[in-house]
């Protein structure tokens, strides 16, 4: 117990004085947290592009009564020609075209880029319902209308927070538990430390319980700071009810990629040849994994993929407990395949163990 | 007095190359024993085996009475290992380092201070082991292979890379390491280092054993040369050919005359009559006579 507590003590010591592995385990990680935050906030609201054929009455009114009123959604321009209007549309200048006859709103819109056709046609079909509505309500005040209020449940203009910092919190904890057990592992072997405590009576338990420890402790830390950050006002993460069940998820992460950092370590000879062997599995990882972007804007093979990847398993169990606001027990089936996972890896690992390079 | 460690008819091989080739010896409880020969001779993979962290191909070995392989937990307090080359934590400072090994034998940290004082690294106790010299790092490293006590001390090639003063401080913490009742083996690869410390040296080349002995006892009887140096300046050329003759080949580098001889008495009267004995060195046979006549070849290092 003292060896196994003065060891975990030492690579603490160490790991602290090591400012390379601090600075990949935390700082890089939160770099691209806030590179990425601030190139995706504020960019899911800009508004479409929408070309008026001259008078267009149901949008002129609206903006009559509050000139802000279409602000957030469309941005109008008005064009005398209705076929300039059109071919405006055909080269995708404007999502839409809008023009109004009497009654008749009409609306041209190009299937190259549905998203924003989609959007533009709602909207203006949205409005010229409310417009009815209440010329519908002047006639008859006696009739209920049924009116629908839609809320979206996160703030759309920090959707991207909400996913980025757990994918990116995956990515870190993964490279810390590969890269430090690895590393650790090579560099006790080459410069025989792992030799001369092979000549001390301590178990080879309490050395990989060392650097258990020291992956657990580290994967707390980073899970502190990177809630800490996204949660500042100029990120906004909002976490969900249960997002306390991410320690327990983190620390089971941390577990089953330290056993593949120990199997890196155990077959490379130099660490400058664990370190590329480690970067060789996490880079597919994190980029098939859902770390960088949302596993669902991943074209179908990568998604498919990806259900070999353990980091996925961590990261959807993050992105579940922390923003999704699903129960503490919905991440159990991950959890499960990560410990499965971690306990596979571990055995080849130890078997593949050695005290010395020969 | 009790045996320490008992080799008997050891051998190692690494595929084609024979490393340890049938060796026997042992070494008394309290002996200073020297392993001595060139690069290669395989005195590395002797203490290796005889430590436990090699498995010998044949032979049998016994430390303090036990089988030292397979890793031998009730041996491991027991003996203290120098490793060739220094195996440190990364970026732990001396003191960090000596009760982190401490620790480890279930000692604690008012062991390491009073082992850095015995090495003398009191000074360098909040330095890191990276920032240490050659010398003090060697210092540390059998510092951390005494911090539990033991009974019995390996040490590979404490003073290589070292330069005179630094060896010749190591010298003296050895000596006081083996005053305290500690058997001691040490394998080196200088003549001069095994010669002043050792009780007994085994010459040891191409994996086998030539012989064991006191570093006195190989000396003696030894058809080697004598080495008598006086200065240079004093002697007129016709009485130096005189002194030499027959009995003596003579060198003058300008500093010193050094006469080699198989008859010293004679050169040494001789000096002593025409009253020019200032600065004089006699050297007897050395331990680089014994290899070259135990082998045949000039000792390299
Ligand atoms: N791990 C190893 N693998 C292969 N050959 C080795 C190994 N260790 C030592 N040798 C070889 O065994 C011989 C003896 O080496 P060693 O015991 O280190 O000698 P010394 O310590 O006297 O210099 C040398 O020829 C060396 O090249
Ligand atoms: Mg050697």
């Amino acid at each position: 117990m003292t060896s196994y507590l003065s060891l975990t003590k030492a690579m603490l010591i160490g790991l602290s004085r090591d400012k390379s592995t601090l600075f990949f385990t935390l700082l890089f990680p939160l770099m691209f947290l806030i590179i990425f935050g601030a190139i995706f906030s504020g960019g899911g609201t800009n508004p479409s592009k929408v070309a008026q054929v001259g008078a267009v009455p149901v949008l002129d009114q609206l903006q009559a009564q509050d000139p802000d009123a279409l602000k957030d959604v469309l941005e109008l321009s008005t064009v005398d020609d209705e076929a300039a209007a059109i071919k405006m549309v055909e080269d995708g200048e404007v999502a839409a075209a809008v023009k109004q006859t009497g009654d008749l709103v009409q609306i041209y819109y190009s299937a190259a880029d549905r998203t924003q056709a989609g959007i533009v046609t709602g909207v203006l079909n949205g409005i010229v319902t409310q417009t009815n509505l209440e010329k519908l309500q002047v006639a008859a005040p006696e009739v209920a209308v049924t009116t629908v209020r839609i809320d979206q449940v996160e703030d759309e203009s920090l959707g991207s927070i909400q996913y980025l910092a757990p994918g990116l919190l995956g990515w870190a904890i993964s490279m810390s538990g590969v890269f430090g057990a690895a590393m650790t592992l090579v560099t006790w072997r080459q410069k025989k430390t792992l030799r001369r405590i092979r000549l001390a009576p301590v178990s080879v338990g309490a050395v990989v319980g060392a650097r258990v420890g020291n992956t657990l402790l580290l994967a707390l830390i980073q899970l502190a700071v990177f809630i800490g950050v996204a949660s500042l006002p100029f990120f906004g993460l909002k976490l969900t009810n249960y997002w306390w069940m991410a320690i327990p998820t983190v620390l089971i992460g941390a577990l089953a990629f330290l056993a593949i950092g120990l199997l890196v370590g155990a077959v490379s000879k130099t660490s400058e040849g664990a370190s590329g062997l480690a970067n060789l599995i996490i880079l597919p990882l994190a980029f098939s994994s859902g770390s960088f972007y949302p596993l669902d804007a991943a074209p179908q093979w990568l998604q498919t993929i990806s259900y070999v990847s353990p980091l996925r398993y961590l990261n959807e169990a993050m992105l579940d407990v922390m923003v999704r606001g699903e129960g503490p027990l919905s991440v159990l089936p991950n959890l499960g395949i990560l410990i499965a996972f971690g306990l596979v890896v571990g055995f080849i690992a130890t078997r593949l163990f050695r005290w010395d390079d020969i | 007095m009790s045996v320490s460690i008992r080799v008997a008819d050891v051998r190692k091989s690494y595929g084609d190359v024979v490393a340890v080739d049938g060796v026997s010896f042992e070494v008394d409880q309290g002996e200073f024993f020297g392993i001595l020969g060139p690069n290669g001779a395989g005195k590395t993979t002797t203490l290796e085996i005889v430590e436990g962290l090699r498995e010998a191909d044949a032979g049998s070995v016994e430390l303090l009475g036990m089988s030292p392989w397979p890793r031998n937990t009730a041996l491991l307090p027991r003996m203290g290992v120098q490793l060739q080359g220094t195996a440190f934590f990364e970026r732990l400072t001396a003191r960090e380092q000596l009760v982190t090994f401490g620790s480890l034998y279930g000692v604690g940290p008012k062991k390491a201070d009073a082992m850095l004082e015995t090495v003398g690294l009191t000074d360098k106790a909040g330095t890191r082991v990276e920032k240490l010299s050659g010398g003090q790092a060697q210092r540390l490293s059998i510092a951390c292979a005494l911090v539990h006590d033991p009974e019995v001390v390996f040490l590979d090639e404490p003073t290589a890379a070292l330069d005179p003063q630094a060896r010749r401080n190591l010298w003296d913490l050895l000596r006081t390491i083996n005053g305290e009742g500690r058997t001691v083996v040490l394998t080196t690869h200088h003549m001069d280092e095994a010669e002043l410390l050792c009780d007994r040296v085994a010459i040891m080349d191409h994996g086998k054993i030539l012989k064991i002995d006191p570093p006195a006892a190989l000396v003696r009887g030894l058809d080697a040369a004598t080495h008598i140096t006086v200065d240079s300046g004093h002697l007129a050329p016709a009485d130096l050919a005189a002194i030499a003759d027959g009995v003596a080949e003579t060198e003058d580098d300008g500093a010193t005359i050094t006469f080699t001889t198989r008859d010293p008495s004679t050169v040494l009267t001789a000096l002593a009559e025409h009253r020019v004995l200032n600065g004089l060195r006699v050297r007897g046979a050395t331990l680089e006579d014994v290899f070259l006549e135990l082998t045949g070849r000039e000792y390299r290092a």
